[in-house]
């Protein structure tokens, strides 16, 4: 490092300020790429890559933004669950007045269980919403297998077996709560698809590990022979499937630990047509560094994918720091580089 | 995927990144990844062939507010720039379906209960 170099202001993972020399921006960025590629075994960003991230990161600018032209399409999740009207008005202020590509129905809780038992009124919800909008509307939850265990659902809890050492009986309460959340998944693309919607969202799937992520592709499977026209968005909880079963399977191939080149074309067979991978952040890195990190690790999907890949640029994951307001010169950083470097189709 | 969590997120990567909705073509090609699964480059050229303008042209508002009040796909509207004779919401994605040449759900579905079409033609 020269003695001389101007220090920069950038951002650290948990947002907080951080002023680094243009070289130790390049060390980092060198080095997120590198653990990306080490811990993936996928090959690192190129040098020009590399190159360009330093030149986003390594600059004073309050914003910056993609070449005109390049502009992408915004897959806007949870922008109807009443953050400040009804959820009718809230998507329609995204529409009106935030350009919203594509608006999402959903509630607060955003879970799939909780929703099954509300479905009537959230069909409603979504068909009464249809007739007062353009842009397309999906209905979103999370499959959060987690919430069919005991005590908030019917199956046994394997977080309680698994330490105890009942590997079976917990491997049998996970498979019990797969069935469950297949048929509740596919309930409710019966009844959003009655009710008109474009497209369903499956978000932060593999929060549970590698069972609800095997829910999530059986369940589209199922939806897309069913309803050949309607969207399935798959989005991932993180980088890496967490083998809470380990046993796991879809078309032959192991779920537990898949890095989003192999979740892709998983997600591709069963027959989603947007594919959300994550890379989540690490809050004691700088952001230069976990965007490099992220633009590895899901490189990969560009090349072989035949439906838009999305990356997850929400709070905690892409590059985008962990912190509750969004960060404007880390979130657009993010943004610019996704674009330019991985040729995305969208965010 | 996370563009949309609330509290700014959605506003900024617009503002970097984004189509722009409404304001220009945004909605359309999004409409065409999402129930159609064709990448960015494929679905902005299907787009852009059917409105009969360039790939660059789908998100500039400049350019696509003419586009989409001819087409009658529906325009952002306000006190000042109200088009009450124009289509909107519902009727505009009649007129995109049409345009676009894919079904669009919630169409067939008002066609199917205004009894516009038989309900064995909607699937």
């Amino acid at each position: 490092m020269e003695a001389s170099e101007q220090r920069i202001p950038t951002r650290m993972g948990d947002g907080s300020i951080v002023r680094m020399t243009r070289s130790e921006i390049r060390a980092d960025v060198e080095a997120g790429s590198e653990a990306a590629a080490r811990r993936a075994k996928v090959p690192a960003l190129e040098s020009d890559e590399l190159d360009h991230v330093v030149d986003v990161y390594a600059s004073a600018a309050r914003f910056t933004g993609v070449d005109l032209g390049d502009e992408i399409v915004l897959s806007c999740d949870g922008t109807g669950m009443k953050t400040h009207a009804t959820r009718q008005q809230d998507m329609q202020s995204f529409e009106q007045w935030m350009g919203a590509d594509l608006v999402e129905l959903c509630v607060g809780d955003y879970s799939l269980k909780v929703v099954r038992t509300i479905l009537p009124y959230e069909a409603q919800c979504l068909h009464d919403a249809q007739l007062q909008m353009v842009v397309p509307m999906q209905y979103g939850v999370m499959p959060n297998l987690g919430l069919y265990s005991k005590p908030d659902g019917p199956c046994e809890n394997w977080n309680e077996l698994l330490p105890a050492s009942q590997f079976e009986a917990a491997r049998a309460a996970q498979e019990e709560a797969v069935e469950m959340a297949v048929e509740d998944m596919v309930k409710l693309a019966d009844a959003m698809w009655e009710a008109g919607a474009d497209g369903l969202d499956w978000d932060t799937t593999g929060a549970s590990g590698d069972p609800e992520f095997l829910a999530a592709l059986r369940a589209t499977e199922i939806v897309r022979q069913k309803y050949p026209d309607m969207g399935v968005e798959l989005g991932m909880a993180g980088e890496f499937v967490l083998g809470m079963n380990g046993h796991m399977e879809y078309d032959g191939v192991r779920l537990a630990g898949l890095y989003p080149h192999d979740q892709m074309l998983l997600a591709q067979k069963a027959g989603v047509t947007m594919f959300g991978p994550v890379v989540n952040i690490n809050t004691g890195k700088s952001c230069a560094w976990n965007m490099a990190r992220a633009l590895t690790l899901i490189k990969p999907c560009m090349a072989d994918a035949t439906i838009p890949i999305h990356p997850n640029a929400g709070m905690g994951v892409g590059g985008v720091p962990m912190f509750v307001h969004p960060i404007v010169d880390a979130v657009c950083r993010a943004a610019k580089c996704f674009v330019d470097i991985l040729k995305v189709d969208g965010l | 995927m996370g563009s949309g969590d609330p509290l700014g997120m959605q506003g900024t990567h617009t503002q970097a990144a984004g189509m722009g909705g409404m304001r220009a073509a945004g909605d359309l090609v999004a409409r065409m990844q999402m129930t159609r699964g064709l990448r960015l480059k494929e679905a902005k050229q299907y787009v852009a062939e059917k409105l009969g303008v360039s790939t660059f042209d789908l998100s500039n508002p400049a350019v696509m507010t003419d586009v989409r009040s001819e087409f009658g796909f529906g325009r952002i509207h306000s006190y000042a720039i109200s088009q009450p004779g124009e289509a909107n919401f519902i009727e505009a994605k009649f007129n995109i379906s049409r345009v676009l040449g894919i079904p669009i759900n919630s169409v067939e579905r008002f066609k199917e209960r205004a009894g516009l079409a038989p309900a064995a033609a909607r699937d």
